[in-house]
């Protein structure tokens, strides 16, 4: 365990397994020819350009859009001609817990259940796969790429495949495999609303289930990569060690490796977050079945077309902001919190 | 005049992406020829025949399958006046519809495809489409339905129906006639034959609704059968109750017939539910003509009227969706636009049409059926029977409120027993968003 054989100073800080000695003298390093050395025009410039270009984009892209979601949010407007635009105040919010509350709520109860099982399921079997796998078992490259491969289509392709290739009700292999394919014996996969488990008039509905997963199968395959690329990185000594000591598989796991690739926890953790909140394109490619909302379905579907609701569908985007806004609030303070006490 | 100068809207054609590039290359021209377009174009005013105008005429289009596509280009063929020199710019279907406030906005093209009813109407009232109530008074062979179909609240025409095709119950002539059944023609036939359909263990109705479109004609079908045309019209227009009695008849109906139809709708796509019908696992099935693509074999399939369920009411109205043409509100070469449009209506256009695309029904009682297929000739004699042509439930409505009802519906169908909640929930959200269309339309 030396500094040399790592040489970029802020990753070793964390996948390293000593942090009291050679870390600390490695970012002293380079806090000291920080310190002394003076940037010249060149290194501006191009620290302009490398931070400019992308704080712009940044802003342009994101924030100025994100701004004027909020201000459309409160005006009733067609989508074309601003003087079509009517300030509403209000209004909007007040339809959308009123009026269109179902709609919304089953919308964040949705995107609810994606996260909780990206997050319980999908997250574990990945890290599980991943944790087999980097046993060097034989033909471990076939696995992987197996377990890879979903990931390389994308959402709108697996809907494809599971919508007509798994769930159809006649041709499909589930129903097949059942013998299920009679007239008036099938089993409608995507169209069966009934609740698994309900939560007064909402609930986590059983095609809703057959939706996420799909997401899990692919979900499943990312987070194995990321963290079979992880497991690399960990020093086997280590592993070595604690079998020496005794402790089991499990033990090992969980109190070495595991928190020793604490950064590929994070990544891992946002990612699912992300995935979950901005669920749409394989929801959109099964057609939104019945009871099969997610808060980007609803804003799309107020905007697209011709006489579009620009304030509401506005307004549905100012909510999956704020739960956006509520993850990121929360991982910066932890983050921080983290940096204040080490 | 023979230059055409590429307008934006041109991407999807390889020919005018050329051009494009070419006029990319030549730099401002491009910018210029908005102004040279304009100073050549409106070769003279429409005097209600085909032959005054002259310079480029544009016409946006939504036909990117290779049929409708073929016959779009066949009807530009047959334009008999040639000092006009016709560009078509194709965009792909869906990015059409999407996009097309964009495109009426940009005012690129003179003259554009489109849907006749509320959607056609909710533009003319928004003043970017044009009226051409001028070429109506030289238009000849189209019924009282089309014009209706293309007139606006203020009165005034600003559509060329030249298309369309029906909703009716389709079923495999060959499963018919091996089971001696014949086709209903009240509720008590209908209610019958489904009976014996269930005792010979064949589901009577197929039904699906991936999409949540396609049982919308299920519920225009009962409407038009329960409580006339008059009504459905003025329930889509925002102006009847969902809570209403007469709209409570039709769920009940529904409801009542609901055992007679498929299970699992939801999960299924009408082309599944086609199938089903064409291999004799269901007997009939409620969807626009347009079913016989989905088949191996469309020649077995036939099909009838909704039947009368209320003999004050009759049969007599459809679910009939019009194609065609609108001209956008100032169009760069009006004389052509309007003549073109003429054109459009006339049989000899739409016999050209036809000749590329047999899916579809002419509009003009004046055009050669002696070319259609049995599915044609029984889809025209119902639409000019027709005392009452709707347009289906997403071209009547606001689209927004027709997303509504599609989802109320789905739900439905699942939960039959919910209706109360159901409408009243619908009720309520019509409320708001036919306040939110009327506030900025």
């Amino acid at each position: 365990m030396t500094a040399t054989h790592n040489p970029s100073g802020d990753s070793s800080e964390s996948l390293d397994d000593t942090p009291n000695d050679e870390p600390s003298s490695s970012t002293s390093d380079g806090g000291r020819r920080r310190r002394y050395s003076l940037l010249t025009d060149t290194d501006r410039r191009v620290l302009t350009t490398m931070v400019g270009i992308p704080t712009f984009l940044h802003v342009t892209l994101i924030w100025v859009p994100a701004v004027i979601t909020i201000l459309l949010s409160f005006t009733n407007w067609n989508g074309f001609r601003f003087d079509n635009m009517k300030w509403v105040g209000t209004r909007n919010y007040r339809q959308l817990f009123t009026v269109f509350e179902k709609d919304l709520y089953e919308a964040l109860l949705n995107n609810f259940w994606v996260l909780l099982f990206l997050f319980l399921i999908a997250t574990p079997l990945g890290i599980l796969i991943a944790y087999i796998l980097d046993k060097n078992l034989q033909g471990t490259a076939i696995y992987q790429s197996v377990f890879y491969f979903p990931v390389v289509l994308s959402l709108a392709v697996v809907g494809f495949i599971w919508k007509s290739v798994i769930y159809s009700p006649r041709q499909g292999v589930l129903n097949v495999l059942l013998d299920r394919t009679a007239e008036g014996d099938q089993i409608s996969w995507l169209g069966n609303s009934d609740q698994i488990i309900p939560i007064g008039e909402y609930g986590l509905t059983q095609n809703f289930l057959a939706i996420i997963a799909p997401m899990i199968w692919r979900h499943v395959g990312y987070i194995m990569v990321l963290y079979l690329a992880g497991l690399k990185s960990v020093d086997p000594s280590l592993k070595e060690a604690a079998a020496i000591d005794g402790s089991s598989e499990w033990q090992a796991f969980k109190n070495i490796v595991f928190p020793s690739l604490k950064p590929v926890n994070v990544v891992i953790l946002v990612i699912t977050v992300i995935e979950a909140l901005r669920v749409f394109d394989i929801i959109d490619v099964l057609n939104n079945p019945i009871s099969t909302d997610v808060l980007s379905i609803l804003v799309t579907e107020s905007i697209l077309g011709e006489s579009s609701n620009v304030g509401r569908g506005s307004a549905y985007g100012v909510m999956l902001l704020l739960l956006c806004f509520g993850f990121v609030i929360w991982y910066l303070r932890s983050t921080f919190r983290e940096n204040d006490t080490a | 005049m023979t230059h055409s100068y590429p307008t934006p809207s041109a991407w999807n054609d390889d020919v005018q992406r050329r051009s494009v590039l070419k006029g990319a290359a030549a730099g401002g021209l491009v910018v210029a020829g908005g102004g040279i377009l304009s100073a050549c174009g409106g070769g003279g005013d429409f005097s209600g025949e085909i032959g005054n105008a002259s310079g480029t005429l544009n016409i946006g289009s939504n036909a990117s399958d290779d049929a409708p596509k073929a016959g779009l280009k066949a009807v530009v063929d047959a334009f008999p006046n040639s000092d006009v020199d016709v560009v078509i710019n194709t965009l792909d279907h869906n990015t059409y519809q999407e996009n097309i406030t964009t495109i009426l906005q940009a005012q690129d093209d003179d003259v554009l495809a489109w849907f006749a009813g509320f959607r056609n109407k909710f533009f003319a009232d928004q003043g970017l489409v044009g009226d051409i109530s001028d070429v109506w008074d030289n238009i000849d062979g189209l019924g009282e339905g089309f014009k209706a179909a293309s007139t606006a609240s203020d009165g005034n025409q600003y559509f060329v129906p030249t298309s369309f095709y029906t909703w009716a119950v389709n079923y495999n002539k060959n499963v018919f006639s091996e089971n001696g059944w014949s086709e209903p023609t009240n509720k008590d036939e209908l209610l019958s034959l489904a009976e014996d359909m269930m005792s010979a263990g064949i589901t009577p109705f197929a039904f699906a609704n991936d999409g949540k479109w396609p049982i919308m004609g299920t519920f225009d079908a009962l409407n038009l059968r329960i409580n006339g045309y008059d009504y459905h019209v003025d329930l889509m227009g925002g102006n009847e109750s969902w809570t209403d009695d007469r709209t409570r008849a039709v769920f009940s109906t529904w409801a009542d017939l609901l055992p007679f139809h498929q299970e699992g709708a939801n999960g299924r796509t009408w082309q599944e539910a086609a199938i089903d019908m064409e291999e004799g696992r269901v007997g009939m099935y409620l969807l626009g003509t347009f079913a016989a693509s989905a088949l191996t074999d469309a020649s077995v399939m036939d099909f009838f009227n909704f039947p009368e369920l209320d003999s004050s009411i009759g049969a007599a109205a459809l679910d009939a969706p019009i194609d065609g043409f609108q001209m956008v509100a100032s169009p760069t070469n009006e004389g052509a636009a309007k003549e073109m449009l003429l054109h459009m209506s006339t049989p000899a256009a739409q016999d050209a049409y036809l000749g590329a695309d047999p899916s579809v029904v002419a509009s003009n009682s004046g055009a050669n059926t002696s070319v259609y297929n049995d599915l044609q000739k029984k889809s025209s004699e119902l639409a000019s029977a027709a005392t009452g042509i709707s347009q289906f439930l997403d071209r009547d409505t606001i689209p927004d409120f027709a997303s509504a009802a599609g989802d109320m519906f789905a739900e439905f169908i699942e939960n039959p027993g919910d209706v109360d909640t159901l409408l009243s929930d619908l009720e309520e959200k019509k409320v708001a968003i036919f306040a939110d269309f009327n506030e900025t339309n």
